[in-house]
């Protein structure tokens, strides 16, 4: 469908730069278009603050670890007998190889601190608020397929913590009730963690997840732009009866670029800061980033007396060992509650009841009958994949935490200091005190989501303004 | 509300506590300089000399000795035995096969040692200092030496000549309804070559050689950061003034 456009035509004393932009411009007028839609005249609003840097770090990163993995592949051997020797030549005899190496190891932890402070302001802010979901769950999805990309890359290096943290990770798998062995089997391509295993981890690494990944981002932003910006008011600055101004743009927005692109360098000076004194001055972070157990090859026959995943893995690494047989009865019990609500209390039509019923004693049943393990890994997926159902479990009136009651502060601070107890405790070593206490986060990790559409009603929110609150520099 | 943190950080201490105390007998702090290229340089000499018999450091070629100070013709002079090399890295001189014979298993390669051994109780340097200090007499075992860092090592006391033959005394000690070991002192049975300041001095070198030899670029890493973060906080300086210059005008 594309449409006959007019060869515009430049006046003969114009400067050289203007008749190359227009001799461009008539070719590819498409780029012209989209770097207006999404740069020039793409108006975010004015009142953005130190949260929502956050995203265009994480599009940083994405490009730090892409241009890295390609300098680090031209060197590295995706080979069992001689991946954890040629990162040790990358670390020595390549030259430059040990910065680029750590801009790599560091840029991943980076990723997930960076990604976790974006999604949490999408929960401050109620960002995945309609019409904004599917910006939300493209999101949910980029986490995913980041996850699934750390844990293959993480394989590479083939240590010690390499081998057994994928060897770990694989066999939950296994406990997938019929399909579970064939499974974990198919994955690893071997028995037990081999050379079949890192070779396509690395395929994976290198090709496949990187291609998914960077669909989903194009993906997040152009739906991110079509809707528009949320903003810590969570009020929307576009639609009819906002204010514009004389040329019809939102008076409560500004063009992202030169205001938020000279914004955003600013924000990545100081993450770049940051991020380099930790390349420069601590590459291992104290054992976080780099772990010391990692630089011992890969040995099939010494298993490590303790195994931990990276520390970004760690909350749901605790939720998937909080589940015990004895959690067992406590998940039991939620169900039988969650079932006696709806039957006695709600306001269901009577086969919605019945069939209430019927599914609270299936899954009771399908509880009982399967091994703990594998709900340890229904737990540890469900807590990701929960995410994806937030726009719909938030229903309070108001979107943004600060027209919210107040109490609503404290239970996201709540939240987050489980979320850190989680990921302590998926650091440490399992003990009887831990698991007591990683079962009760958890239940609230879960309470949180699950009894959001009844909590997020409760209370009177505070009067929501009609304009954003901004105060020029 | 309070309660719920209080307790919440109650228990986190409960639970760092348990596993402080759960670990075996504390580490000394090496004394590591990466700078000091004499202690490297010396470090070097003693693991050229002791290691490199049974460990390899297949990751690590002698002519990066370059780096702490040495020239091509004194490393090829004093310290190749294994090769005629320079660009080689460094074998070991036993044979893998006849090493696992002897010792039960193949003997770890040194290259990273420094940064494998990290753990709760310090810095892998910390661990080696210790380990490499605290060997004794033990007739029970096949090579006749024990270690208090690592008890029952296929290790023999290869820095023996230098320390001299000791005897661990262990006195026994009720707890917890339990009669344990523990450590009470060392006994010298024989002299060594050193005194123990100058057997403590030799050890200190040569593991601050392993902990400069697990990442020889460590010494450019700190001093090209030094540079890049006084470029950044100068740019971040010029992004603050562009970003409020743009912003001033935003009513």
């Amino acid at each position: 469908m594309a449409a006959y456009r007019e060869f515009k035509e430049v006046s003969p004393n114009a400067s050289a730069g203007a008749k190359t932009m227009n001799w461009l411009e008539n070719r590819f007028p498409t780029a012209f278009d989209a770097y207006k839609v999404h740069m020039s005249e793409y108006y975010a609003p004015k009142n953005f603050n130190f949260w929502y840097i956050f995203g265009s770090l994480a599009l940083l990163v994405l490009v730090i670890q892409i241009v890295t993995g390609i300098f680090l592949v031209m060197n590295y051997k995706p080979d069992a007998a001689k991946a954890f020797e040629s990162v040790e030549y990358i670390m020595r005899d390549v030259p430059w190889g040990w910065l680029i190496r750590y801009m790599h190891s560091t840029g991943a932890s980076a990723f997930f601190v960076v990604v976790y402070l974006h999604m949490f302001r999408g929960l401050l802010y109620g960002s995945y608020r309609k019409p904004r979901e599917l910006v939300w769950i493209f999101g949910c999805a980029i986490f995913l397929a980041l996850m699934a990309e750390a844990f293959m890359g993480y394989l590479l290096p083939w240590g010690q913590m390499s081998y057994w943290g994928a060897q770990v990770i694989v066999n939950l798998f296994s406990a997938i009730p019929f399909i579970g062995p064939d499974l974990a089997l198919l994955i690893r391509g071997d028995y037990v963690v081999g050379d079949a295993t890192l070779n396509r981890f690395f395929s994976f690494h290198v090709i496949a997840v990187p291609l998914v990944l960077l669909g989903l981002v194009v993906a997040h932003l152009l739906a991110l732009h079509d809707v528009g910006s949320n903003n810590p008011d969570g009020i929307e600055i576009k639609g009819p009866g906002k204010p514009v101004d004389e040329n019809g743009h939102p008076l409560d927005g500004v063009p992202f670029h030169p205001y938020y692109s000279v914004h955003d360098i600013f924000g990545v000076s100081i993450f770049l800061f940051i991020f380099s004194a930790v390349i420069f001055f601590a590459p291992e972070f104290g054992g976080y980033f780099l772990e010391y157990n990692n630089f011992i090859p890969a040995d099939p026959l010494k298993t490590p007396n303790h195994i931990a995943p990276v520390w970004y893995f760690t909350p749901f690494y605790s939720m998937l060992r909080a589940i015990t047989a004895e959690m067992m009865y406590a998940l039991i019990a939620c169900v039988v509650l969650g079932a006696g609500y709806g039957v006695l209390k709600a306001k269901l039509p009577g086969f919605i009841k019945a069939g209430i019923v019927v599914a609270a004693v299936v899954v009771i049943a399908l509880m009982l009958s399967i091994d703990a393990k594998f709900w340890g890994v229904v737990v540890m997926g469900g807590a990701v994949i929960i995410l994806f159902f937030l726009p719909w479990l938030d229903c309070s009136p108001a979107r943004s935490i600060r027209y919210r009651p107040s109490w609503h502060k404290y239970l996201y601070a709540i939240f987050v200091v489980w979320f850190v107890v989680l990921a302590y405790l998926g650091v440490q070593a399992p003990s009887p005190i831990g698991e007591r206490v990683s079962q009760v986060g958890t239940l609230f990790y879960f309470g949180f989501f699950l009894l959001m559409p009844w909590w997020s009603r409760l209370g009177t929110p505070k009067p929501v303004p009609d304009r954003v609150t901004f105060k020029p520099h | 509300m309070k309660k719920v943190l209080f307790s919440l950080v109650a228990a986190l201490g409960f639970i760092a506590g348990a596993h402080a105390s759960g670990g075996g007998m504390a580490w000394d702090k090496a004394p590591v300089d990466v700078t000091n290229q004499a202690s490297l340089q010396n470090g070097a000499k003693l693991f050229v000399n002791y290691c490199l018999n049974c460990h390899s450091a297949a990751f690590m070629r002698f002519n990066r000795l370059t780096d702490i100070g040495l020239t091509e013709q004194q490393i090829k002079d004093n310290l190749l035995f294994s090769t005629d090399k320079i660009g080689e890295t460094m074998q070991a001189a036993i044979n893998p096969k006849e090493a696992k014979e002897w010792f039960g298993a193949n003997p770890p390669d040194l290259t990273v040692i420094a940064r494998s051994r990290a753990g709760s109780g310090g810095s892998g340097a910390d661990y080696l200092y210790t380990f490499l200090r605290t060997f004794y007499r033990d007739d029970t075992k096949p090579t006749g030496w024990n270690n208090l860092a690592f008890p029952s090592v296929g290790m023999p006391h290869v820095l023996w000549q230098l320390q001299g033959e000791r005897k661990a005394v262990f006195e026994q000690r009720e707890s917890h309804g339990l009669t344990e070991e523990v450590f009470k002192s060392w006994e010298q049975i024989s002299p060594g070559s050193m005194t123990p300041q100058q057997y403590d001095q030799a050890v200190g070198d040569l593991v601050n050689y392993l902990q400069w030899m697990g990442e020889p670029a460590q010494n450019t890493r700190v001093r090209i950061g030094v540079w890049v973060l006084l470029f950044l906080a100068g740019f971040t300086f010029i992004a603050w003034r562009l970003n409020a210059a743009y912003w001033k005008d935003v009513k």
